[in-house]
């Protein structure tokens, strides 16, 4: 629980736990400060992202404030100054196994069959303090075994007990209710209302934050036994947040995602597609083997084609969001010196200028959310990227952020706008110089509010909001999941690594050789020139443009007008049925590297599990290519990407 | 299985035009439903969530908290027998079991011809008439076996009507607030955006 | 000893519930009087007089209350009318008999408060208290004194009417408020959840009993001399209690405070007029919540402190079983009761209630065994620890220990008649 860790500073309070003072924040709750200076005091309900309720009752101990010794929920208790407390007493003692009798009354014990078996804090508090024989001989509660929720969370209504962390996270956190308390007293249950199933793109969290297996996840159901798995830490790719995850396997199998607590971005959530995407890596669609005009090969005949049909040719290199940072930097090595093109573009069609992404003056996500004023110009953040919802949302609800939306449509954000301006497409800068009380600190979100609003527009409205807030920065709002490490990397035309431009970075780039002589051009101008044929090799560095370019139609005459359509990709997309060359790639979670998120934050990608078949990562399939076309990248191992 | 007609949501609105926060008219308004239908519907829930921009999860869990709300259909004439302390030291088990007999129901149950739902329930407060029952709320005080008798013969042949309204509706008086009359100042100062948790 | 009733002054009087009948004799002069004086002078009538809460708990000032109002805008008055207490009836016959010493009451409270709104929280099973409530607050708007401008003075208060669906936990009162937030009526914890610092819509609020606020008319016209000149110490006034149970003229009555024994309110023709058949006192009840008290309390004094010293508290419900009461059964319904309206907030009275219940219930029904009387009191000491009075709590709010006060009273008091059922296989008395 990384955030019970608050900085001590000089106002502390001074507070005796079994007899040892120590330093807190006056508005430290006593069950954090006791654990951050090493005494554990069990709970069920407390939870560090979520506001107390102080009702499963687990937490209480000792506590005397010059009153005398009185039982008190540490949960619920600000420490303050000359406090003493006692989490050995016996009193302590028999009120905490009281609780954890009562707690087990009614509880099924059937921790052999359940996923929590293992790493149940109900099971281990019971192993560690509780008491023997049941004294409980009347029948215990009855429910009909595990219902299901929503198609992903099923709910054991025997095993809970009900400490509201669930139920709470659902209305407080993500804001969707869905789920509530029903009944009243003993009889009370977690369920949803008859035939409204728990739809909300965050119900995985109830289960990894459920202290028992009442909620468990579909996906993992019997999956696997909790000592049998291995895990890493790693970051999440499904979008450009860069949610901490901790990514969890058994036999080299990826079993399960669980939000990792970093303080700067996820506080521990994920959103359903990023801790449930995983599933797709073992897909049937996975390719694990080259293929040449749709048969599988070896990489050596496969390498040969492509390498033939890049260095014969003018190329044009489109995708890259999905790849890591020392991916993207490889590729943009590898067509700037080797293939000796500018045509390459990480975006395709939804983003925004490199430029733009790269110079704006930056923000963080949380000063994004201590912001005086937040203005959102870009997509519905709650579709597009998920957690960042949560966190404004927070923000909004516990610290008054006020936010001024910008969007053609209403979006998941409308509610917590303190204002929703709707404008058509392309008008986007007028309706920013309408604006008022753009005063103070003005953070932006940034994106592309819809496809419809063009990129030009969406800059102009930048342009304006900076006219009217000299100060203000920005937070990237583009969803792609690498999008911000490939474009750093340079995989966009007139860019190279380092945020350089292609002109400034002709002398600092004096190793790669010569360098292209003129600006490249954009997806669309690639698409448009393999369409016209006047672009014989069309790479797709993880691009679907097929199923992913804003024009399908023009997406479908590029693949046609291209002479050779050479992908790069871990799945059969629709666009890869159509390519001659097909290398398979390894994905997150089999790969090491980085990423890069929105805020421009770079955080370690880990291996977990081993890609399919022969597929590799994407900078050796560069590396490979490059020594096939006669050139050398210089690297060998991820370390000299880095020293580069 | 009804939503709310359209007569109780000009009702609906009035009544949440009340309140400084628009959810604390849910309970008066599930009363509303269950005056409307004799008990509490699904689909009654889901308009009245709409009505307030909740979800039907959050309207159900404060609906299945209290006792009155019925999610299944009742009697016309639900009889609460009270079992509190006083009425138990009263003889309400023995009026309870009469009550059985002559409905010919165990209670928690409705007669076949949908007119009597028999219920024990908690302390009515009016102990200093017990043993009481209540007959959709409205209070009985002192009742003996033969006075059980006389009020279920009265309330078959229909002679309480005027007195007793059909289940569902607890009050049959509303207050009324002209709007010249009304201040408004209940809502001045609170904070403009509202997420309840 | 004054026998003049203040808040039953017009039960005799048959249309004290409309208005007519209501200021006829002398209804909304306490208002008048209270917005001449102004709010501070009218705060320290209150204070002068001493009134305790009659909610029938611990009796807080309602003056000090009042001055623990957080500053700040809005404030809100709640009425608490959840009456539901078993042998409590006294607020519902206030409700039903004089509606509009009620409302004035609260515009006296919020115009001594500054609050502009007040919310009248009736319990939802009282059918006629609501009805008379709403025509009263009817007729009030349109005679100018609720609402905008009230009587003229320019004092804005607005009064709403709002009502439950029943459960007895919603009458404590940060249930209260979350239940008229529309929530599930469960206790929130104090600290922080004080009424008076975040109550309604987390605003300053004050909840009173119906009872409390019923005075504040009578207190205002009379002045709060006149009212402390009545009782002594912290008992100061009159009170209502419901008395019932096996007495031959249960009743509600109205009673100048520490003036009279329980002996003397049982068996004074004027109230009880003794035990039924002429029977001898088992045990009687001041409060279903609290410890039970015995034939050597008769003669303590309807007086806050003695009953306290004697080992309770004085609630407002007064139930008086003879000897042919069965312990077991009486201790069995009371901690049904509170079983069956925990709210299931916390783990130790959810949990602990239903399983205390269920042994009560054995024991009652036949299949006790002989060591269910250390599970009773060790299952209890974990929902209050020590089995103290007052009691200490594992819980949020008092229903749970309140749930084993009938069983500690009893079982120390009552212990062979336990083992007497677990031993018979059941009740001797035969009644289940
Ligand atoms: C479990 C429980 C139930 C309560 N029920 C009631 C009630 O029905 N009526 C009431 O006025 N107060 C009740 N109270 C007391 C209230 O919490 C609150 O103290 C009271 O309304 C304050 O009013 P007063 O100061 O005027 O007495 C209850 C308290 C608890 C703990
Ligand atoms: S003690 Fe019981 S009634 Fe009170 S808050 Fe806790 S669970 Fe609810
Ligand atoms: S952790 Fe404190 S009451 Fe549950």
């Amino acid at each position: 629980m990384a955030d019970t860790d608050p900085k001590v500073d000089k106002t502390t309070v001074t507070v005796t736990i079994n007899g040892t003072a120590i330093e807190a924040n006056p508005d430290e709750l006593l069950i954090a400060a006791a654990e951050r200076t090493g005494t554990y005091i069990p709970r069920f309900c407390y939870h560090p992202r979520m506001k107390p309720v102080g009702m499963c009752r687990m937490c209480i101990v000792e506590v005397d404030t010059g009153r005398g010794p009185a039982l008190q929920p540490a949960c619920m208790l600000p420490v303050s100054e000359g406090m003493t407390v006692d989490t050995e007493s016996d009193v302590t003692k028999k009120a905490q196994d009281g609780v954890l009798e009562f707690l087990l009354i009614n509880h099924p014990l059937d921790c052999p069959v359940c996923d929590k078996g293992g790493e149940c804090p109900l099971q281990d508090q019971t192993l560690a303090f509780g008491p023997g024989e049941s004294r409980f001989i009347e029948e215990k509660r009855h429910f009909e075994k595990p219902i299901p929720l929503s198609p992903l969370v099923y709910m054991d209504r025997e095993r809970c007990i009900l400490c509201d962390r669930c139920t709470r996270f659902s209305s407080e956190v993500a804001g969707d209710p869905l789920i509530s308390f029903i009944n009243r007293g003993n009889e009370t249950e977690v369920n949803t209302f008859p035939d409204d199933p728990f739809a909300s793109y965050f119900s995985g969290n109830t289960v990894q934050i459920c202290p028992v297996g009442a909620l468990t996840a579909v996906p993992y159901r019997f999956k696997a036994r909790p000592w049998d798995l291995d895990q890493v830490e790693s970051t999440c790719t499904t979008c450009s947040v860069g949610c901490r995850v901790a990514v969890q396997s058994s036999s080299n199998r990826l079993v399960r995602y669980l939000g990792v607590d970093v303080d700067p971005v996820n506080h521990g959530w994920l959103c359903d597609k990023g801790r449930f995407d995983f599933e797709a890596i073992g897909s049937d669609d996975r390719l694990d083997t080259p293929l040449v005009n749709g048969t599988a090969t070896d990489w050596s005949d496969a390498l040969t084609k492509a390498a033939d049909a890049l260095e014969a040719a003018t190329v044009g290199i489109i995708g890259g969001a999905r790849l890591t940072n020392e991916d993207a930097y490889a590729w943009s090595k590898l067509a700037r010196t080797v293939i000796g093109t500018d045509d390459v573009d990480c975006q395709l069609g939804d983003g925004l200028p490199a430029e733009v992404v790269l110079g704006m003056p930056r923000a963080t996500i949380d000063e994004a959310c201590a912001a005086d004023v937040l203005v959102l110009l870009t997509a519905d953040i709650k579709e597009e990227l998920p957690v960042l919802y949560l966190r404004l949302r927070e923000a909004v609800v516990d610290k008054g952020l006020q936010i001024v939306e910008l969007s053609p449509t209403e979006t998941g954000m409308t509610r917590y706008a303190t204002r929703s301006v709707r404008y058509s497409p392309g008008q986007a800068a007028s309706a920013v110089r309408e604006l008022d009380g753009l005063s103070g600190n003005v953070v932006c979100v940034l994106g592309r509010p819809s496809l419809a609003e063009s990129a030009d527009s969406v800059v102009a409205a930048a342009a304006a909001l900076l006219e009217k807030a000299p100060g203000a920065t920005f937070l990237s709002g583009l969803r792609r999941s690498n999008v911000h490490g490939a474009l750093d990397m340079g995989l966009a035309p007139g860019m190279l690594p380092g945020r350089v431009t292609l002109d400034d970075g002709r002398g600092w780039f004096s190793s790669w050789g010569d360098l292209p002589s003129s600006r490249g051009r954009d997806a669309r101008g690639i698409l448009e020139a393999a369409a016209a044929g006047q672009l014989q090799t069309l790479v797709l560095l993880g691009a679907d443009p097929l199923a992913d370019f804003p024009d399908r139609d023009l997406a479908r005459r590029a693949l046609d007008g291209a002479t050779t359509v050479v992908a790069i990709d871990c799945f059969r997309t629709e666009s890869v049925t159509k390519a001659s060359v097909v290398l398979p790639a390894s994905t997150y979670a089999e790969k090491a590297g980085s990423t890069t998120n929105l805020e421009g934050r770079v955080s370690r990608l880990n291996a977990k599990v081993t890609p399919p078949g022969t597929a590799r990562d994407d900078w050796m399939i560069a590396v490979e290519l490059a020594f096939r076309m006669g050139g050398d990248l210089g690297i060998e191992t991820l370390d000299d990407i880095w020293s580069e | 299985m009804a939503r709310l007609n359209p007569q109780n949501v000009e009702l609906a609105r009035e009544i949440i035009a009340r309140y400084p926060r628009t959810r604390s008219a849910l309970i008066p308004l599930l009363h509303v439903a269950q005056e409307q239908d004799g008990w509490v519907t699904d689909d009654a829930m889901e308009h009245i969530a709409e009505l307030l921009q909740l979800t039907p999860a959050e309207v159900l869990g404060t609906c299945s908290f209290y006792e009155m709300f019925k999610r299944e259909p009742v009697g016309r004439y639900v009889i609460n027998v009270c079992e509190g302390i006083s009425c138990m030291l009263m003889g309400s088990d023995e009026l309870l079991h009469h009550a059985e007999e002559k409905l010919g129901i165990k209670a928690g149950a409705t007669t076949e011809d949908g007119m009597f739902t028999l219920m024990g329930v908690e302390c009515i407060a009016a102990c200093d008439g017990a043993p009481c029952l209540a007959v959709n709320y409205r209070y009985q005080l002192d009742v003996s076996n033969a006075g059980f008798d006389a009020l279920i013969d009265d309330l078959r042949a229909g002679k309480l009507a005027g007195e007793i309204p059909p289940h569902g509706t607890t009050t049959r008086v509303r207050q009324q607030t002209p709007a010249h009359r009304w201040s408004g100042k209940g809502a001045d100062g609170l904070p403009k955006i509202w997420v309840q948790l | 000893m004054r026998t003049e009733p203040i808040v039953m002054a017009r039960f005799e009087q048959g249309d004290a519930h409309t208005l007519e009948g209501y200021t006829r004799t002398g209804g909304y002069e306490g208002l008048r009087r209270a917005i001449e004086l102004g709010p501070e002078a009218v705060h320290a009538e209150v204070e002068a007089s001493g009134l305790t809460g009659r909610s029938g708990g611990a009796g807080f000032p309602a003056a000090r209350k009042w001055s623990l109002l957080a500053p700040g805008k809005p404030s809100y008055v709640v009425v608490n009318g959840d009456e539901s207490e078993p042998g409590f009836g006294k607020d519902r016959v206030l409700m039903e008999v004089d509606p509009h010493q009620l409302i004035e009451g609260s515009l006296i409270c919020a115009f001594a408060t500054g609050s502009a709104q007040v919310f009248l929280y009736v319990r939802g099973e009282m059918a006629l208290a609501q009805e008379r409530l709403a025509q009263a607050l009817t007729d009030a708007y349109a005679a100018g004194l609720v609402g905008k401008d009230i009587m003229g003075t320019g004092v804005d208060i607005d009064v709403v009417l709002h009502w439950g669906a029943g459960a007895y936990i919603v009458g404590e009162e940060t249930a209260l408020i979350e239940s008229l937030e529309g929530q599930r009526g469960m206790p929130r914890l104090k600290p922080p959840f004080f009424p008076a610092v975040k109550g309604v819509y987390m605003q300053p609020t004050i909840v009173n009993n119906v009872e409390t606020l019923s005075n504040l008319p009578w207190i205002v016209l009379n002045g709060g001399a006149a009212f402390a000149a009545m009782g002594v110490n912290r008992s100061l006034g009159m009170r209502m209690f419901t008395l019932s149970g096996h007495v031959n003229r249960p009743g509600n009555y109205e009673v100048e405070l520490a003036s009279m024994s329980f002996r003397e309110l049982f068996t004074d023709p004027a109230y009880g007029a003794g035990i039924r058949d002429g029977n001898q006192l088992k045990a009687f009840l001041v409060g279903a919540s609290f410890p039970w008290l015995f034939e050597e309390h008769l003669d303590v004094k309807l007086d806050i402190d003695e009953v306290q010293q004697a080992g309770s508290m004085l609630g407002s419900g007064l139930v008086v079983m003879d000897d042919t009461t069965c312990a077991v059964r009486a201790a069995w319904n009371l901690v049904r009761f509170f079983a069956h309206e925990s709210c299931g907030k916390c783990t130790p009275c959810r949990e602990g209630t239903s399983w205390l219940e269920k042994i009560m219930h054995r024991i009652e029904t036949g299949t006790g065994r002989e060591d269910d009387l250390e599970l009773l009191l060790d299952v209890g000491d974990n929902i209050t620890p020590g089995l103290a009075w007052p009691p200490k709590q594992t819980t949020i709010c008092p229903l749970g220990p309140s749930a084993v006060a009938p069983i500690v009273s009893s079982v120390h008091r009552f212990r062979d008649e336990y083992l007497l059922h677990i031993k018979e296989g059941g009740c001797p008395r035969g009644r289940h």
